[in-house]
This record gives structure tokens, sequence and C-alpha cells, in this order.
């Protein structure tokens, strides 16, 4: 099974959450916020551009020029490849664990996965980021040997900042699942 | 007592093995329920609607009070009896309440991409009760003889301490689908029973399988449970092997024979590959009694200067090591620990990069093998290290004697050496004068300046003295570059140190005289307000003082006082020139550091082969089908750059700066000597 759906992001962009459900068991939410827009890297570029021109005219040195050139190309690389994430990715499946992926807009892809034994629960948080209160989900981690103790908290989609709606609907799929793992697991 | 045989279907021979007949579950007197239900709610639970269990045998006969309490308290109090089952190898056979995975939970079976292609025959792996999965390591082909299977499985189990079992039958079709290997497959479930019993066939001409596993004790109440159930994991069995995990988990040590515990999913599944290393030895080319399918090894190395360099390795490190700790006892001899030398060794850099770097090398020399992979990994590190060293350093003396740049050199240092004079002697001409419009003290400004004076006279003489033989040393002193770059730049740094002394001297002076100063001007002002430091109790206190010692005192400090800018202002001007010598000498320290712990075979092992360095794993899902079991990819997520370097980061010789901002302001403030590399020789062990 698969849909896509449009919601909005605490900014008021758009992003599309595309669920897929494998199995029963076994479900997918992708989400994926807006690509580079022109409009901001031509505004970048020229700002970068005519203040290496204003220099030149001061210094007369035209290796000011070069190096503009040079900053403007290693920056825009290095923003695709290590800040700019186009997709966000939640794998979860049962008696497995989840699985994070973030792919960038170069390509790359950073995964994390963590067991089922170290998830306690995925919850909704609320957080004061900025002037805003915003709500964000999380992964709530356990250690196996000690329970009842809440050893790391996780956020998920930091990237793509999707508002309530979005969260409740990726919530509501999550909690299926956990409760299925809970009622057929045999540690408590 | 013969073995009996009888042909199978397909013209195939099988043994069956001599022994009561290990059929699937007996009919039991009592209709039971598997794992829920009443069966288990006795044990687990203390106030229920009690039923008889079958197979209820304890030693003892029961007390016979009636009480239902009793019949609770003796099943739970039995439950060691519950441990071995009826599939144990064991004196008795024993029918009872099963603990196994919890019926709802999906199995995994974990399959090795190697094997997708092979022909059919029986699955071997290990099976992990606590997560409900299967690992499957290997398939052995037709024909085989079931005892000479057993036999290898319990040789593999004593070498390895992995409890390696026959799971289930692989079937792969490649023509018409044959009724009669149904049947056979089904029949070896008979000979080799495993709980559960997982049957995966493979169809041609489509990419997707059927899985199917049985449970024996549930087959004759709830059926065989669907596909749905089983959820295939495709791994790489190579890479797998080869990859070790971070951080590494620490798994219980085992006995001989018993079960190892599981640790946390993954690791474990880690953990069995390697160490059935001695499964993967035989494979189906081998001529062998039982012919497996596995991951292949590329086979045996057959260069011969690759054999010649292994077999010649072992006198090599005997002879170097013996050479190493030669040299290490001659530079740990009681000579060294004379005064003067003793005093030299401790300021010179040169000496510390020596003395580390020789430890490296009888570390890596040494002639017993690495325990762990952290210590190969250190071993290789560090060996790398000194090879790119010493290849730097090579360099460096080339690029050196080419064009006589010693000569260049030489030629240029007593120039410069002047010309760094003569700037300090206009820099004091200028304190001595009236520095950015301060008025100093006639008097003392002269004394300090023809003191200051006086010495770089001194200085400027013996530079002239040594210059006829600069070239020469510096010559010598590029040989050393052949030890290694790390050497050179240390050499480098004593140098500048030498040269640069007259600086270091009148940083001492300055502080010397600005220290007590302070000190004298903080007491006095103490005594100007009529109170005392009280040693006893580290704290100030009143106290009365006569007449004249208040008079001599509050002059004092006046004097003190109005003559605080001159020397202020000297402890200045000499503290921010040794700090800038300072701050070279620390430079080229961190260049050496850097030379000295970067773990360059760890970074390049993580560039080339990634999948040997693993933070943990990843999973991707595979074309789905509906009603056909769930088909994951599970790949090696390799650990960043930044953990890598963390993890296997060579110790440096410790030369950091031990202050921090903080104190270091509190220093220069009161005029303390500062010394950023101190308690350099107190580290060694």
């Amino acid at each position: 099974m698969e849909d896509e759906k449009s919601f909005s992001d605490i900014c008021g962009g758009r992003v599309v959450l595309r669920r897929r459900y494998y199995s029963p068991y076994c479900r997918e939410f992708g989400l994926s916020s807006a690509r580079l827009s022109l409009r901001s890297l031509t505004a970048v570029t020229c700002a970068v551009w005519l203040a290496a021109y204003g220099l030149f005219t001061l210094c007369e040195n035209s290796m000011i020029l070069s190096a503009a050139i040079f900053i403007t190309i290693i920056g825009l690389l290095g923003y695709l490849h290590f800040v700019k994430i186009d997709q966000e990715t939640l794998l979860i499946i049962d008696s497995l664990g989840i699985q994070m992926t973030s792919s960038y807009a170069s390509g790359k892809e950073s995964t994390t996965f963590i067991e089922m034994d170290k998830v306690k629960d995925v919850i909704i948080n609320e957080a004061i980021y900025m002037q805003k209160v915003i709500y964000y989900l999380c992964i709530l981690l356990k250690d196996p040997g000690k329970p009842h103790e809440i050893s790391q908290v996780v956020p998920v989609f930091q990237s793509a900042k999707p508002r309530l709606d979005c969260l409740i609907e990726v919530y509501r799929s999550c909690q299926e699942i956990l409760a299925h793992q809970k009622a057929t697991s045999t540690s408590p | 007592m013969g073995l009996m045989s009888r042909g199978g279907p397909g013209g195939l021979e099988h043994l069956r093995p001599p022994g009561p007949a290990r059929r699937g579950a007996q009919p039991s007197p009592f209709p039971t329920t598997r794992g829920r239900g009443t069966g288990t709610q006795p044990l687990l639970s203390w106030l229920h609607l009690p039923t008889v269990l079958p197979g209820y045998q304890d030693g003892e006969t029961t007390a016979s009070t009636g009480s239902l309490a009793d019949i609770f308290v003796t099943m739970a109090h039995s439950e060691v009896l519950f441990q071995n089952d009826y599939f144990d190898e064991g004196p008795f056979y024993l029918s009872h309440w099963q603990s196994e995975g919890p019926p709802g939970m999906v199995l995994k079976a974990f399959f090795p991409t190697c094997c997708a292609s092979a022909d059919s025959g029986l699955l071997v792996g290990r099976w992990v009760p606590e997560q409900n999965s299967a690992v499957i390591l290997a398939v052995v082909h037709f024909p085989f003889i079931p005892i000479q299977v057993k036999k290898l499985l319990a040789q593999v189990q004593k070498a390895s301490q992995v409890q390696v079992a026959v799971l289930g039958t692989w079937c792969h079709r490649q023509q018409e689908p044959e009724e009669s290997l149904g049947h056979f497959l089904e029949g070896l479930g008979a000979i080799f029973s495993h709980d559960p019993w997982l049957q995966l066939c493979r169809e041609r001409g489509t990419r997707f399988w059927s899985c199917k596993a049985t449970y024996h004790q549930m087959s004759t109440t709830l059926g065989t449970p669907s596909d749905d159930q089983v959820m295939l994991i495709f791994y790489d069995q190579r890479k797998l092997l080869l990859s070790w995990l971070h951080p590494p988990a620490v798994l219980p040590d085992c006995q001989d024979g018993e079960a190892t515990a599981s640790s946390g999913g993954l690791a474990d599944i880690f953990d069995t590959v390697a160490r059935s290393e001695l499964l993967f030895q035989n494979d189906q080319f081998d001529e062998g009694p039982v012919r497996l399918s596995h991951w292949q090894s590329e086979g045996m190395e057959a260069s011969i200067l690759v054999e010649l360099a292994k077999r010649a390795s072992g006198p090599v490190c005997l002879l170097l090591a013996s050479l190493l700790s030669l040299l290490s006892a001659a530079s740990a001899s009681w000579l060294w620990k004379l005064w003067p030398l003793s005093f030299i060794r401790s300021k010179l850099s040169t000496c510390e990069q020596l003395r580390h770097r020789l430890k490296h090398l009888s570390f890596i020399f040494s002639t017993e093998k690495a325990q762990s992979p952290m210590q190969l990994m250190r071993k290789a590190n560090m060996l790398v290290s000194v090879l790119l060293d010493v290849a730097l350093g090579l360099l460096l003396l080339s690029w050196l004697h080419s064009n006589n740049q010693i000569g260049q050199l030489a030629n240029a240092l007593v120039p410069v050496a002047d010309r760094v004079a003569e700037e300090l002697q206009h820099l004091l001409q200028w304190l001595m004068g009236a520095p950015a419009g301060l008025k100093m003290n006639r008097a003392l400004d002269q004394v300090l300046g023809r003191f200051f004076l006086y010495h770089i006279h001194l200085w400027i003489s013996y530079i002239h003295l040594m210059s006829p033989f600069i070239e020469h040393i510096l010559w010598h002193v590029g040989l050393s570059a052949c030890l290694g770059l790390t050497v050179a730049l240390s050499i480098l740094s004593d140098i500048i140190a030498l040269l640069t002394f007259h600086i270091y001297c009148f940083y001492v002076y300055g502080a010397r005289l600005y220290c007590l100063k302070i000190y004298g001007l903080s007491s006095l002002w103490r005594l100007f307000r009529g109170k005392k430091w009280n040693v006893l109790r580290q704290r100030v206190d009143s106290c009365s003082y006569d007449l004249d010692q208040l008079f001599i005192g509050t002059l004092l400090f006046t004097i003190l006082v109005f003559l605080l800018p001159t020397t202020a202002l000297y402890y200045l001007v000499f503290t921010l020139l040794r700090l800038l010598v300072i701050t070279v000498q620390g430079l080229i320290h961190l260049l050496v550091d850097l030379i000295n712990s970067l773990p360059l075979y760890s970074l390049g092992l993580r560039l080339c082969r990634p999948y040997r360095l693993a933070a943990g794993v990843k999973f991707r899902v595979l074309e789905q089908e509906a009603g056909r079991p769930l088909r994951l990819l599970m790949q090696i997520n390799p650990l960043p750059y930044s953990h890598v370097v963390h993890t296997y980061r060579l110790p440096s010789s410790g030369c950091h700066p031990k202050h921090s901002w903080g104190s270091l302001c509190r220093k220069l403030f009161f005029g303390e000597l500062i010394y950023p590399w101190r308690q350099r020789e107190d580290k060694q062990d």
C-alpha cells in the first residue's frame, strides 16, 4: 500500500509524506522537503560576487575574483553534500527495529538503525524553538539491562520539521506496530 | 544391531541411526495447547483455575493434601525439570511444556546471498530462540550421510562453541517441480528434527521465495503457520565475517559445550558468523564426505614471493626485536642519569621524540601475535605512521641536498640572528626613551636598559664565534631527517629554542622582578590598611603595627607604586616576545603530534574496505509481493571518519599545554613563570 499526502512544516513550507506499507508489520514513512530553490542560489551568488568585485576595485588584485568564484563553487558543493537534506525516511520493522535515513541533495545517505530491544516508546513531545512552541516526534531508548529508565531521546524528522497533523499520522502507525511488538515479545 | 539402509527416492541412500526413532509429536494423553492457555498459567501465575498438566513427572509423590496451592507450588518449583526437553541429547526424553518464542512473533531467517543460487539441500546454521531468529550459515548438498553431517556439526560445535544445527531444507527448483523431492525433503525433517523446521523453496523464473516454518508441538492443534510469519533477511557472508562491530560487544565467556548467551541481537549475529569460520573451511568442491555451499574464499595463496615473505618475517622480527631491545637497554642505562646529561635530555624535545619512536618500533616488531583486533590495528597504524615519517624525512633530505640548500641556509642564518639582535636593541632604546608617550622613571629605566643591552652584546659575540661551524652542524643535523620527519621537526624546534635563549633569559629576569614587585606591593598594601597575612590560618588578619614600622612600610609602598609602570612595561614586552616564540614552537609540536598519532591505516581501511569497520547495520526492503514473506537486505553501516580517528588514534607523547586559559591569564598577571611543556619527563613510564 502506498500513498502520498501533502502537509506543511513549521515555517509554512510544503512537505510531502509518502507512506508505504510493505507488510502488516513493516512500514516506511518518507518526508520530502522542498529542493534548493534557484532564487536563493542566485541571490547568494550575486551577493558574493558583488562583494568580491567591490574589493577588487579597492585592491586592484585579480586574485580576489578567482578566489570568489572558487569560494562560491566549494561552498555550494559543501552545502549540498553536508547541509541540505532532501528526504528523511523512517522504516519501522516489527521485532527488528527502527531505521532512520537522511538523504542529502548530493545523493549521500546517512543511516541509523536502532534495535527493537532498545526502543521503549515513540512519542510526540513539545519544544520551545526560538519564539515558537513546536511539536516533534521522538524515539525513547532504554538500556536493555534497565528497562524502566530512559537512556536517550532521539528526535526524528529534524530537518523537515512537519506540523502536528503529519506527526499524528506517523505516530498512530508506529504505535500500532509497537503495540503488536510488545504483545508478542517475551521480555518486559 | 546394525545400521539399516534402504533406498530412498531418487536412488539416494540414507542411513537411519540406531536408537529410538525420533519422531515428531507423540500423541499425548491429555489435550493441551502449546505455550499459551492453561499450559503456562499455573507456572507463571498464582491464582487460577488449575489443570493437570501432561507428562507431569516428579521424583516424589505429592503430599495428598488436595489443596490447589499444593499443585501450584509443585509446578512452580519443578521449573528445573522443564529445562531438558524431548529433543535434547540427554539420558531422558521428557515431554512437557516447551519454552520457545511466543506464538505470533515473526520468525527471522538470515540467509547468505552466496547460497541463493545453490542446489537443493539442508540448511545448516544457528537458532537463536530469544530473538526467534535463524542464522543460516551453509547449505549441505545431496548425497550425504546423516551420520557424517551430524559428526561434522558436532566437530564444528566443539571447536567454535557455536551451536550449529540442521535448521531445515532448501529447495531450488530449476526444472519442473518434482513431487518426490518434496516428500523426500519432508522425510528429512524426521531425521534431523529441529524445532522449528524451516522449509525454504525457490522456483525458477520468479524472484519470490516461499518459506514455511513448522513448529512440531504446534502442528497437532494449530496447523502450519502461514507464510506471513517468516521474514527473510539476506546478508553478505564474507563482509559480515570480516567486519568488526564498534563498540565491541562484550560477550560472556562460554565454557565448552555450553550455549553462548546472546548479548544483543545484531552483535550476536556478527559473532555467530565470525566464530563459525571452521565451518567454512570445506567447500563444495572439496573431496569430503559432506559437500557444503557457503561463502568461498579465493583459495590458497600461490605466489612464491608472498610465501617466502611470510616465512622470512619470523626470523627478521626476532632479529629486529633483539636489536631494539639492545638500544632500549642502552638508553635506559645509568650513564644517562648523571646530572648534566639528564638535565639536557629532559629539556630537548628531540630525545623525547626518539624515545617515543623507539617504543613504537619495539611494539611493532615484538614477536608475540596480536591478541585482539584492536591491538592488530594499533600495530598496523604504528607501522604505517613510521613508514610515512621516514618517507617524508627522506624527501626533506633530498630537497636539502639539492642545489646546495644547506650552504644557503647556513649563510642566511648568521645575518638573521644579527638582524634579530639589532631589532631587540632598537626596542630597548625605545623603551629607555619615552615609549608610547609614557613617562618612565629615568634611573630605573637606564639600569634595566643597559643590563639587557649588555646581554644582547654577549649573545651577538657568541653567534659570531659559532659562525664557521654552522654549516657543518647543519649538514649533520640534516642527516637526522632520515630517521623521520618528526625527528627533523623536533630538532628544528630545539634549534629555535637555543637561538632565542636570550629572549627566554630576558623574560625570566623581567618576570622575576615583576613578581617580586607585585608580592611586595600586596604585602605593603595590607600593612597600609593595618592587616597581615596569617600563614598558619591562610587568611588575612588584622595586626597592630608600631609607628616606625608603619612609616617605613608606607614609604616603601610609595616607592614601589611609582616604579611599577617601568617594570610592568619591560615585563609586558618580554612576555609578548616569549609568547611569540612559544607559539612557533607549539605549532611545530602540533605538527609532530599529528604525524605521530593519526591512524592512517584505519583511515585507509575505512576508505577502501568500509565493511571492515562497522558501526551497525542498515536494512533495505526488497521487492514485495502480497502473500509472500517480507524480504530485506542487511548491509553494513560503516563507521564515520570522526569515530575512526577517535577510536584508533595513537597515544601522543603528551606534550600538550597543561593550563587552561584562565589559569594562564592569572599566572601572567602575577608574574609567575609559565612552562607550557613541563612535566613531560614526569609522564614517562
